[in-house]
């Protein structure tokens, strides 16, 4: 059995016994990436020498017999939009090809003071911007259960690292549906917390008031882990919540008798490929045979998600992404003589084609005799779309359906049309727009042989309950346990 | 809602700070307009009485004592620029 396949716990047993070292792991997890990247192409870049040098600490602090943190040794793949200091950091674009950051990211912060060993950072869509990890910059990731796929996006190289075991766990960032989404895709778990709940301080902004770190793993109680690991008040982020952090191990009771699910009829019906509603309704039979209540719910403004993401995150991300301009870090364009000139083609040069689409949309959107027709509709829409799911759970506990409406899609199928992918994320948007907590868990396959993802939501900051739901159905089902052939 | 125009389209890049070639103004502005009248849909609802959602969490003013503290030193505020001198950013002339 690989290291990757051992629960945390194992891991963490067999290092107290001295039967296992931090190097170990470490280098299995660089002899892993050196067998599979060839193929996924999930890294954008490593940090072998830091990651030995801590493991050989860890080691030490091991032999010394000092306590472990909670994550102690586990080697950890970051999205490339999280900073790391004096880590490149290039959120998957040519324009930032050279930035080294000078500070971390507080989940950054948070996983070293747990004990975890970053790797490497992982492969994108450009600053987080697309569905297929096909936007970035350098490369693209592909799907370890069949290379021909898209291992989904943005956190396509987090969600494809960790299913191809190179890396025990990976931390995403989800906007839109950017960690469940890709989760679904290669078949693992991926959790976006309450907005608020994980410090945004240090992710680099693409829509703020969307924004979320979350965990991609193999299993819930290791998402579990690596949440309580992260999650935190942080001052420095005024987005962060000053909530009281539950313990979400212990959460994971695999007692689901007398919950209430909610299944909106909007996220079965058209547009929902006939397999994964046929997943999603086995799924379902499986949490009544424990005990949970299963009942039809309306989430009425659903069709009205995807169209009010669309003017509000780039109307954000118009914003946020005017600094990058080559003045202060970055790629600069060097042909331009003039100030003005030289704004034009550092960002001409050195953001992509859906970067400048989204840029142009949010500027549009926000220019002046056009705010009030698109940004401030879509964000009055907004509030119809988080009061439907006020009033589904003020009698529910969780909202269950796919997390995504079809499988993986193959390369190049969707890249030329952008509504097209857009849509792709018509479960998960509704979920970042109510900024409610969200898992997708493992739940089946198509018959081509792709993975198919089942998303469990939960009122805010109750990730608790999420989290329960997520483990009692992993452990009466064997999805989560298949891996994919390299 | 309006269609946008190919001069709209240019002029929100130039507000964007974007060159577009001629190839990417077609493309753009037929895309946009795909994407615009797609969100015309929102024009189904009446949403004369709704409240705006700009942020779903309780806003409220996040503030510390005034107390100093140290910051970015100039050093590590400059490390990642494209040009530097005399310890100051420098860029292109800004007035010719």
């Amino acid at each position: 059995m690989s290291l990757f396949e051992k629960r945390l716990q194992d891991i963490h047993t067999e290092l107290e016994k001295g039967e296992l070292t931090v190097s170990d792991l470490v280098n299995a997890s660089f002899e892993r990436i050196a067998q599979t990247e060839d193929k996924v192409k999930a890294f954008i870049s490593l940090d072998e020498e830091n990651a030995r040098a801590r493991a050989k600490q860890l080691d030490e602090q091991q032999s010394r017999g000092e306590e472990q943190g909670l994550l102690f040794g586990l080697p950890a793949g970051i999205k490339d939009n999280i900073v790391t200091k004096n880590v490149i950091t290039t959120c998957a674009s040519k324009l930032l090809a050279n930035y080294k950051p000078v500070h971390n990211a507080t989940a950054m912060d948070r996983l070293h003071a747990s004990e975890a060993v970053m790797i490497g950072k992982l492969n994108m869509d450009e600053f987080a911007m697309g569905g297929s990890t096909e936007n970035s910059s350098f490369h693209n990731t592909y799907n370890p259960w069949n290379l021909a796929y898209v291992p989904g996006g943005s956190s396509g190289g987090s969600a494809a690292s960790v299913a191809a075991g190179q890396v025990y766990f990976s931390l995403g960032s989800d906007t839109g549906g950017s960690i469940r989404q890709p989760a679904a895709y290669c078949g693992v778990v991926g959790l976006k917390p309450t907005y608020g709940l994980v410090s945004r301080y240090g992710l680099v902004a693409f829509a703020s008031s969307l924004d979320q770190i979350g965990p991609i793993t193999k299993n819930v109680e290791d998402s579990a882990y690596v949440l309580q690991a992260i999650a935190t008040h942080d001052p420095v982020d005024s987005t962060s919540a000053d909530v009281e952090i539950p313990d979400y191990i212990s959460a994971l009771t695999g007692d689901i008798k007398g919950l209430r699910v909610g299944v909106p009829k909007e996220m079965m019906g058209e547009g929902i490929d006939p397999e994964v509603r046929e997943k999603i309704n086995a799924a379902l039979k499986v949490l009544e045979s424990l005990g949970a209540t299963v009942e039809e719910v309306t989430l009425p403004h659903t069709e009205y998600a995807v169209p009010t993401y669309y003017i509000l995150a780039p109307s954000e991300a118009s914003s946020n992404l005017a600094r990058y301009d080559g003045v202060r870090y970055g790629v600069r364009a060097d042909s331009a003589e003039n100030l003005i000139d030289m704004y034009h083609e550092t960002r001409s040069q050195g953001l992509g084609p859906e970067v400048k689409r989204r840029i142009m949309l949010g500027t549009y959107a926000l220019s002046s005799g056009y705010y009030d027709a698109y940004y401030r509709k879509a964000q009055q829409v907004r509030t119809l779309i988080k009061r439907d799911f006020d009033q589904v759970f003020a009698k529910y506990d969780v909202i269950i359906g796919p997390t995504a409406p079809t499988t993986a899609f193959k390369i190049g199928e969707k890249v030329n049309d952008p509504l097209t992918m857009y849509l792709e994320d018509i479960c998960t948007i509704p979920v970042n727009l109510a900024g409610i907590p969200a898992i997708s868990v493992p739940c089946g396959f198509a018959s081509n042989g792709m993975p198919i993802g089942m998303q469990i939501a939960g009122k805010s900051f109750d990730e608790a309950t999420v989290l329960r739901v997520a483990h009692a159905f992993e452990q009466n089902t064997e999805h989560h346990k298949a891996r994919p052939e390299l | 809602m309006s269609a946008i125009t190919r001069n709209e389209v240019e002029y929100v890049a130039k507000l964007a700070r974007l060159n577009l070639t001629e190839e990417e103004a077609v493309k753009y502005t037929e895309q946009l307009n795909s994407i615009l009248e797609f969100a015309g849909k929102l024009n189904e609802l009446d949403t004369a009485d709704v409240p705006p959602t700009s942020h779903v969490l309780n806003v409220y003013n996040v503030m510390r004592d005034d107390i100093v503290v140290p910051s970015l030193s100039h050093e590590d505020a400059l490390r990642n620029a494209p040009d530097e001198e005399d310890g100051q950013f420098k860029v292109p002339a800004v007035i010719e």
